[in-house]
């Protein structure tokens, strides 16, 4: 294991008092060191925009903080889910007294915390309503859509979210609006080679050299079938028939694209995907508002790239333009 | 120093995260295999947590169920995940039965252990076959169950508790996954023992050498 590390047990707070230090001017550490704040929060008056997952997969989620994006983020172990506490941390550090949203990704231990949490917060008087991302087609079938795991969507949530709570909206319209987005959101992975949690030493599964796994999750989940390695053309066209056959988009619909390395794949590669993925999207009579190329939610070091497409209506599409100041490029 | 019940759960807190702790590596290899491999590093952060919490109380001037809640809060500050959860309401549950009874007496330790089991329940929404820690600790708790019906002491009833988590334990390993990420590999978890079932043997292993220790002197 070839790896920039100190010690494995502390690699999350290694990143954190990193991460803290490079984005002094958009972010700070909130009095618990697990949770990362916007500078500018919380704002009177405004709602609260929070999510919060594992760590490894920077820049998600803490790279999202900042104005007219995340309030605050809740920071877990690498791929585990913060504490009951940190989420609720989280909250109280984003709250301007008008309720908290808390988007986070569909994981069990995500679930459960975020339970907790919003008892303890209502204890103390804070709403919080929650949206839970479930954008990755592979996980489960279409009837079963309420199983599917959250990947690279949830930004375009966090996004539309963020941008809708800085405009004044109340708790129950920014709830609604990252529904929306997350509802027109679909993904998928491919991975080439997995990763390796530093304090187990090992990657935690396997693939085979001259395969990929197609369907796989942001932390090594497998996906639906394993198939002979193919040129990026044909594995992007897989990617968009996944994705948009789960979709059912009228032709003309505007969509945004957002092709995410998992960490290890070079960006140069995401360009030669994206080649086709936009020929086979113009193709099916869709047009491209925006295209977001890079790694923008990555799994470690895992060789692999996700696709994620979302529908734009009038609003989202005006929310998505909306100017943002986060540590992570967006 | 009197041997109160409060020290008593407090060592037996100690055995537990000494279990743990040795059987780290082998749970995160467990969990490697169906899940992400950090099972064996968030138990140990969470039973040392605890530790922590109660070495710090004044033992001698509090109730066994007050051991429980400070474990459940410290467990659940410390550990996210799905563990996190999961045992905090565990501890917590335990604590509401405790009340009833303070002196961990037979019938008290199997309340324990039953409490326990349903938190688990309740917080993660799982069943028997799930292939979940459930498949552990509900057969343990019918074996506790069991145990006091027929009035068994304690030392006959941890004995029966160990042998019925094992053999759950080890039916995982014919189980397909239903609930918890491993649930997303479908037929592939087919074969492996399920890492939360086999950190539910080695805390209730903890338990009984524990108790068990107590019934001897």
């Amino acid at each position: 294991m070839q790896r920039f590390i100190n010690n494995p047990d502390e690699v999350v707070e290694d990143t954190v008092k990193g991460f803290v230090k490079a984005h002094a001017d958009i972010v700070r550490l909130g009095s618990n060191p697990r949770v990362i704040v916007a500078r500018h929060a919380p704002v009177s008056g405004k709602v609260g925009v929070i999510t919060g997952g594992g760590s490894g997969h920077e820049p998600a989620f803490i790279g999202y903080t900042g104005r007219n994006m995340l309030d605050a983020v809740a920071v877990g172990e690498l791929f585990s889910s913060p504490t009951a506490k940190s989420f609720f941390d989280a909250a109280r550090e984003a709250d301007g007294g008008k309720g908290v949203v808390c988007l986070y990704g569909n994981y069990a231990g995500d679930n459960m915390n975020v339970k907790m949490a919003i008892k303890l917060a209502a204890k103390e008087g804070i709403e919080i309503a929650t949206v839970v991302a479930n954008d990755d087609v592979c996980s489960a079938g279409p009837d079963e859509r309420d199983k599917r795991r959250g990947v690279a969507g949830e930004i375009f949530m966090w996004k539309c979210a963020g941008a809708k709570a800085a405009e004044g909206a109340g708790l129950a319209d920014v709830r609604a609006i990252a529904q929306t987005a997350i509802d027109n959101c679909r993904s998928i992975g491919v991975g080439l080679g997995p990763c390796t949690l530093p304090a187990v030493g090992h990657p935690n599964f396997s693939i085979e050299p001259g395969t990929m796994e197609v369907g796989i999750g942001h932390h090594g989940e497998p996906g639906v079938r394993v198939e002979p390695l193919k040129p990026a053309a044909e594995i992007a066209r897989e990617m968009v028939k996944i994705v948009l056959d789960d979709h059912d988009l009228a032709a003309g619909t505007e969509v945004a694209v957002l092709v995410s390395g998992l960490g290890a794949t070079p960006v140069n590669e995401l360009y030669i995907l994206n080649d086709t993925i936009e020929q086979e999207i113009a193709g099916r009579g869709l047009s491209i508002h925006k295209t977001y190329i890079g790694n923008y939610f990555t799994s470690l070091e895992m060789v692999g790239a996700t696709l994620t497409v979302m529908a734009l209506d009038a609003e989202l599409k005006r929310l998505l333009d909306v100017d943002v100041d986060c540590p992570a490029r967006f | 120093m009197s041997d109160n019940a409060a020290r008593r759960l407090s060592r037996m807190f100690y055995r537990i995260s000494i279990a743990i702790e040795a059987g780290k590596d082998h749970l995160s290899d467990l969990d490697g295999a169906i899940g992400d491999a950090d099972h064996g590093i968030t138990m140990s952060l969470g039973f040392m947590a605890v530790n922590a919490e109660l070495a710090k109380l004044d033992l001698d001037h509090m109730l066994a169920s007050d051991v429980f809640t400070a474990a459940a809060s410290a467990f659940l500050d410390a550990v996210g995940a799905s563990t996190g959860p999961l045992y905090a309401t565990a501890f917590r549950r335990a604590a509401q039965a405790l009340k009833q009874d303070e002196r961990l007496s037979a019938a008290g330790q199997a309340a324990i252990v039953e409490a326990m089991t349903t938190g688990i329940k309740e917080r993660g929404k799982g069943q028997r076959g799930d292939k979940t820690m459930l498949d552990a600790w509900i057969p343990a708790t019918e074996a506790a169950v069991s145990a006091c019906a027929r009035a068994a002491g304690s030392r006959d009833m941890w004995k029966s508790i160990l042998e019925a988590a094992e053999a759950g334990a080890n039916s995982t390993r014919s189980m397909v996954a239903a609930r918890g990420r491993a649930a997303r590999l479908g037929e592939r978890s087919l074969g492996h023992m399920d890492p939360g079932a086999a950190s539910a043997v080695i805390i209730l292993r903890a338990m009984k050498d524990t108790f068990g220790e107590d019934a001897a002197k």
